[in-house]
């Protein structure tokens, strides 16, 4: 039963983040904020889902002691170290690809890598 | 010799915690066994030069891996918490005041310099778009500047991260 | 209980249809990177759910699989768009 609360309110805060990454995505007026709302907000809203297949899993393994429910829950734990390392480099690698094809940030109060590069 | 025994290893635990469970041979069936060394010498052939790029091997000591998993579930998570919250508020309000600005956080190996640039990546409306190669100073987009902080020519990390100093912390599992 | 699993994942598909405006939309194709970087974290996180609906691991491990292979593609595109291929 605490489990069942648990998953749901996991599951609750998972999909509200992802919600507003993509809100962020459609309403950001540039390609760098986008990717503030794309990155931070998506992977924290993943970790919550994973977290509520981890929750369900240890549940279930406890209740039944069937060994599928521990693989479950260990390989949704690799998913989402994978996940949150690469989309962490993957952003970096989309600013900084960005930046190199000339695209200034906009609106932007300052852009000290512009006048390095310059 | 050692890159390639090191990546095969770590290749080779990652192939057991995934087919854990498969047969009676201990967890694991004899053909599983079998073809995780296979697989993980062809890994480590193959990728033993990107895994393992300095000789100084600082990170083969453990002391450093429970620095790092404390990190990650404690400072780590919670300004990552933080962070979400702040930007959650800014898709909503709409209140953003973006920038570029340069931090010299003083790291000098390339590990502690790609935890730092990750770690700012998910943590408070802060995204790494460059590194300096010379002087290793990241620089760091910001979705929120403070009334007249763009003046500042050199951000500190206290400026980046509110609660918990985090480039101490890389500092003392990656140096 | 297969309630909340189904519900979640309709609507992670939803999701998905909007990061497609973006994606459609662009402008820039930075812009439309980023909108297929979020569609690919939102279907690996669809398949672990999906994992649990339907009682079958294998689909965690594709979606391993899957978020790996992406990224590879990002990062490709993001090399293509920084003019830092065939050097």
């Amino acid at each position: 039963m605490i489990a069942d609360l648990l998953i749901l309110a996991c599951v609750g805060i998972g999909l509200l983040f992802n919600t507003l990454g993509i809100i962020g995505i459609l309403r950001f007026p540039d390609v760098y904020t986008r990717l503030h709302a794309e990155t931070k907000t998506t992977t924290f809203g993943t970790i919550f889902l994973a977290a509520a297949v981890v929750v369900y899993g240890v549940s279930r393994l406890l209740e039944s002691g069937d060994g599928q429910y521990l693989t479950l829950s260990v390989h949704t734990v690799v998913a989402l170290l994978a996940l949150a390392v690469t989309n962490a480099t993957g952003a970096h690698a989309i600013a900084r690809a960005a930046h190199r094809s000339g695209q200034a940030p906009s609106p932007a109060v300052i852009d000290r890598y512009l006048e390095e590069e310059a | 010799m050692i890159p390639f025994i090191a990546t095969a290893l770590v290749a080779f635990v990652l192939y057991l915690i995934l087919t854990a469970g498969s047969g009676s041979f201990g967890l694991w069936s004899p053909v599983e066994l079998g073809m995780g060394v296979l697989v993980s010498c062809v890994t480590a052939a193959i990728s033993r030069s990107f895994f393992i790029s300095d000789t100084g091997y600082r990170m083969a000591n453990p002391l450093r891996w429970v620095r790092f998993a404390v990190y990650i579930c404690v400072p780590f998570f919670l300004e990552m918490a933080r962070a979400n919250l702040d930007v959650a508020y800014r898709v909503i309000t709409g209140n953003i005041r973006p920038g570029i600005v340069r931090i010299a956080p003083g790291l000098k190996t390339d590990f502690g310099v790609l935890m730092l640039a990750n770690s700012i990546t998910l943590t408070p409306g802060t995204l790494t778009v460059g590194v300096d190669e010379a002087t290793n100073d990241l620089f760091v987009h910001m979705i929120h500047i403070g009334m007249g902080d763009e003046k500042k020519e050199i951000f500190e990390s206290a400026d980046l991260f509110s609660i918990f100093p985090l480039t101490d912390w890389i500092r003392r599992i990656a140096e | 209980m297969t309630d909340i699993w189904t519900g979640a994942v309709v609507v992670l598909g939803i999701l998905i249809l909007l990061a497609m405006i973006r994606l459609v939309l662009g402008p820039t194709v930075p812009d439309r990177v980023v909108a297929l970087d979020a569609v690919n974290t939102l279907t690996v996180a669809a398949m672990i759910l999906l994992a649990v609906i339907y009682r079958q691991i294998v689909f965690v491990d594709v979606a391993i699989v899957y978020a790996l292979l992406s990224f590879v593609g990002t990062l490709y595109i993001a090399k293509s768009v920084g003019g830092e291929l065939g050097q």
